[in-house]
């Protein structure tokens, strides 16, 4: 290591750590506090009075209690259903000797990345009651064009199963890496002690992966509760609302702004309980998972069954990946959305509309990439110096920033972006109509999982290096920034490509927060929803996917890139 | 022509019209494009328009607009009338000023910008010469761009014409449960204008009846004929006519039904906002918008009415002149959004 730049030691030199660090914990506190006080503000005044009308409203007005009820459902069938297919899996990929399972695993990535309203509107093409593709081709198996149909996405079922598509990788990336680092020699001793493979994998393995499915169960249930997009696509045709949808609708014009404050509360409260009981399963978990990988995995052999398991992937991924991707390269080529791609009906139509005709696509397209870069540049920043913090416990107070950093994850995204409209619409702070909004919102979604990681990975770099190069005269922030930073380079460039793939793919905050300078694509896909434009549409969201995929395979190129969380949008 | 003209006018608010009459006398003068303008707008390079009309045709007459006037980039901001409407009332109360010329198929929202006082006078010739009366504001802030229907309609290979509905209140039938399409008055302004007329010439029980059809609930009224086209439902309750039209001439399974209780009228204006960020691009494409060639072609790309008397009929398209109409009264609207809107979302739940 080259120290001797630094050398000359013991000169008097500011240290700027302390202004840095309660720099941070302002912008923390602008970011969270400054958005849930206006929250709560709002919830209990009307016009400036204190009431608890609003609450009252809510608990009394069926138009709020419905909307409870059915998000309490969808949230509950689609955690069900998630870790119902996601366990299987999991176990197929991480513990079998599957054929393909690297694939898969990229596969369920490319669920990941799928933002739930793109998929929703997939689904539609697919299984809308009369014109999906899939009820065309079972009335076309059954020679009866007056069939009943088969799927009819606009229902409550239907949204489950869509929501359940998109939230699916989330438990299955749980319960694969907690699968991952269950060490061999366990299974190993009830081998040895007479135990057969079932024995082994019901007696050791699956107890030792319940907590993470349990906690998977959890994430999969907040994922489904705070989803905007799937449900203003499925939900609104079909006649009902979730509190999302409801949420939102109480923007539209004549605004009910303290009845939507009033609203967002009960599902803040929901999250803040469930991140509870969560944290407890998985501080249960500790006691299992002893540290490193003692030895590797054993692989089941699964024998002649494997084609049958290989079959069940390839069935599952059919719903998340396959098909609906299906569907909207179709789309996009069709005269038709909803007719298979012939010579009678290919066209470019759609591709010309969208890259020279629609004239928001520039905007949309630059508006996200400039927020993309800068939320992740930004949030990666914010991350690497409090995850570095709390590592170390280098100030009195890195127990707040930690707190801080992770309290987002309480705050589902429709709900931060009613708290930042409320916060920065009026002085002394009026950053409405610009992207530094859209840029705190996504910024404060990402952290997180951005702190979280990078903590990690800071956990893993010695502190002995940072000290000798503190010895030998280099303040805090150069001990950061020539010592560790470069030895936490991979860490940090997965965390920057985490948060743009979020950024691109969120919907929940931007629709409360765009205006039409500042509108991003995922904004102008859902606006094109509803007016039923769905060419144009299949044709942005491949574009959107395609932007989302050259970053993620990137990311999937950087060695150790472990579990992430995608927030949804 | 005349003929046209005539039904037009007499479809026209009452109130407002005798109000006009008085008052005319008071509009600004008349301006020309002069080459002045022209170059101004080019210094300033663009336009943003915030539109209600289908995206594609809106995207259509952008287009042409920058074709003739090279270097003036148009932004067209689509989205429902009523959510443009919120859309520039939370811009503009958050000082916020980004939009030029507004297109509204919620002809009463002009009534409560004027009331604001949001709008900047500006007569473009074609109006002052050749727009009837009651078809353009006597203070010169806006003029009806654009003119189109609420139509019922239905997929001809799911329904025979002589079993398709004929009447709002056919479709209250049982056989149309679960196969009906409509829009939402909450979101597109055409729908709003023609709930009201509906509601005023039929009673609320209409649409509490028709809530009870199991309505498959979409939000732009340019949607409805779209999901007919792919089949998706059977029957629309309501829908904008002009891209009924489009989809039929385009070969798709398509046909309009005019009501015999008669049809909603939707009265499209154009205007210009004072705080306009591109005041002279504004004025240059308020001018072209109702020029005989921009006109003209809303009727031939767009499907779309014009109430410029220079402007042709599509041939093989039902003339006006034809139609029973139900009146329009923005004046009315405008009181009444809101009920209209609570009420609405109470009887179909969304």
């Amino acid at each position: 290591m080259t120290v001797t730049a630094v050398a000359p030691a013991r000169r008097a030199r500011l240290d700027l750590s302390w202004p840095v660090l309660i720099g941070f914990a302002l912008i923390l506190c602008a970011l969270i506090v400054l958005p849930m006080s206006w929250l709560v503000y709002f919830s209990v005044t009307d016009k400036g009075h204190f009431t608890l009308a609003n609450f009252v409203k809510l608990a009394t007005d069926p138009t709020f209690i419905d909307p409870l009820v059915t998000t309490v459902i969808l949230a509950t069938s689609s955690a069900v259903i998630c870790c119902a297919v996601a366990a299987p899996m999991g176990w197929l990929i991480a513990r079998t000797d599957m054929p393909l399972r690297r694939t898969i695993r990229a596969l369920v990535t490319a669920s990941f990345v799928t933002p739930p309203f793109l998929g929703a509107i997939a689904w539609e093409l697919l299984a809308a009651p009369n014109s999906g593709l899939l009820n065309q081709a079972w009335r076309a198996l059954l020679r009866d064009p007056q069939a009943e149909p088969l799927f009819d996405i606009y229902t409550l079922p239907g949204l489950i199963f869509v929501v359940s598509c998109y939230t699916f990788p989330y438990v299955f990336v749980l319960v694969a890496n907690a699968l991952d680092r269950i060490p061999g020699d366990l299974e190993d001793a009830s081998s040895i002690l007479g135990g057969r493979t079932w024995t082994t994998a019901r007696r050791v393995t699956i107890p030792l992966a319940l907590p993470a499915l349990l906690a998977g169960a959890l994430v999969a249930f907040l994922q489904a509760m705070t989803l905007f997009g799937s449900p203003a696509i499925l939900a609104i045709p079909a006649g009902f609302h979730t509190m999302t949808t409801k949420i939102w609708s109480l923007f539209q014009y004549p605004p009910k702004l303290e009845l939507a404050a009033a609203a967002s509360l009960p599902l803040l409260v929901l999250t803040v309980l469930l991140l509870r009981a969560e944290h407890m399963i998985l501080g249960r978990r500790s006691y299992a998972l002893v540290g490193g990988r003692q030895s590797d995995p054993r692989l089941v052999r699964l024998g002649a069954w494997k084609w049958a398991a290989l079959g069940f992937a390839f069935l599952v991924l059919l719903n998340p990946v396959f098909l609906p991707y299906g569907a909207l390269l179709n789309a996009a080529f069709s005269r038709v959305a909803t007719q298979i791609v012939s010579f009678g009906n290919f066209t470019l139509r759609n591709i010309e509309f969208v890259f020279f005709e629609l004239s928001a696509t520039k905007l949309a397209v630059r508006n996200t990439l400039i927020l993309g870069v800068s939320s992740a540049t930004v949030g990666t920043l914010i991350a690497v110096v409090i995850s570095y913090v709390t590592a170390r416990k280098a100030i009195a107070g890195w127990r707040a920033l930690a707190f801080l950093a992770t309290a987002p994850i309480a705050v589902p995204g429709i709900v931060l972006g009613v708290g930042l409209f409320l916060s920065y619409t009026r002085p002394p702070f009026v950053l409405y109509g610009t992207l530094w909004i859209l840029l705190v919102a996504f910024v404060t979604i990402a952290l997180p999982a951005a702190y979280q990681q990078l903590q990690a990975a800071f956990r893993s770099v010695s502190v002995d290096l940072e000290e000798a190069s503190r010895i030998l005269g280099a303040t805090r922030l150069q001990a950061l920034a020539h010592i560790t930073a470069p030895l936490l380079r991979t860490s940090v460039i997965a965390t920057w490509c985490f948060i743009f793939v979020g950024v691109i793919r969120e919907l929940s905050a931007a629709i409360i927060l765009f205006t039409s300078e500042t509108k991003v694509i995922s904004v102008l896909i859902f606006d094109l929803n509803e007016s039923g434009d769905l060419g144009a549409i299949a044709v942005l969201g491949l574009i959107m996917l395609v932007i989302t995929f050259a970053v993620v395979i990137a990311i999937n190129r950087i060695p150790g890139f472990g579990a992430i969380r995608l927030r949804n949008a | 022509m005349l003929t046209r003209r005539t039904v037009l006018a007499s479809s026209t608010a009452l109130a407002a019209s005798a109000a006009f009459a008085t008052r005319v006398a008071a509009a600004p003068a008349a301006e020309a494009v002069t080459p002045a303008l022209i170059e101004a707008a080019k210094k300033e390079g663009k336009v943003v328009w915030y539109t209600s009309i289908d995206l594609a045709v809106a995207e259509r007459l952008a287009k042409s607009f920058e074709a003739k006037y090279q270097g003036v980039a148009v932004r067209v901001e689509r989205s429902g009338a009523e959510r443009v409407f919120q859309r520039i009332g939370q811009e503009y109360s958050s000082n916020i000023r980004a939009v030029d010329v507004v297109n509204s198929s919620d002809a009463s929202h002009f009534v409560a910008w004027k009331r604001d006082g949001w709008l900047a006078p500006y007569v473009p010739e074609d109006v002052a010469k050749f727009f009837p009366a009651e078809h353009r504001d006597p203070d010169g802030l806006f003029a009806t761009c654009r003119v189109t229907l609420s139509v019922i309609g239905y997929n001809t290979t799911l329904v025979k014409a002589e079993d398709a509905p004929k009447s709002f209140a056919d479709l209250l039938d049982p056989q149309w449960k679960g196969k009906i399409v409509k829009s939402h008055p909450g979101y597109s302004g055409g729908t709003m204008t023609a709930t009201y007329q509906t509601a005023r010439d039929l009673g609320w029980e209409f649409f509490e009846k028709l809530a009870r059809q199991n309505v498959m609930q979409v939000q732009s009224m340019t949607d409805p004929p779209k999901k007919l086209a792919l089949g998706e439902r059977a029957v629309m309750s309501d829908g904008a006519e002009y891209v009924l039209a489009l989809l039929k001439e385009d070969g798709k399974p398509v046909e309009p039904v005019y009501a015999v209780e008669g049809s909603p009228l939707i009265n499209g204006p154009n205007g210009i906002f004072k705080g306009a960020p591109n005041p002279n691009a504004a004025r240059l494409f308020q001018s072209y918008s109702f020029s005989p060639q921009a006109q003209q072609l809303i009727i031939d790309v767009g499907g779309l009415r014009s109430v410029h008397p220079q402007a042709k009929e599509k041939s093989g398209r039902k003339l006006l002149s034809e139609i029973k109409l139900m009146k329009d009264d923005p004046a009315a609207v405008e009181k009444m959004s809101d009920e209209i809107k609570a009420r609405y979302t109470k009887m179909f739940r969304v």
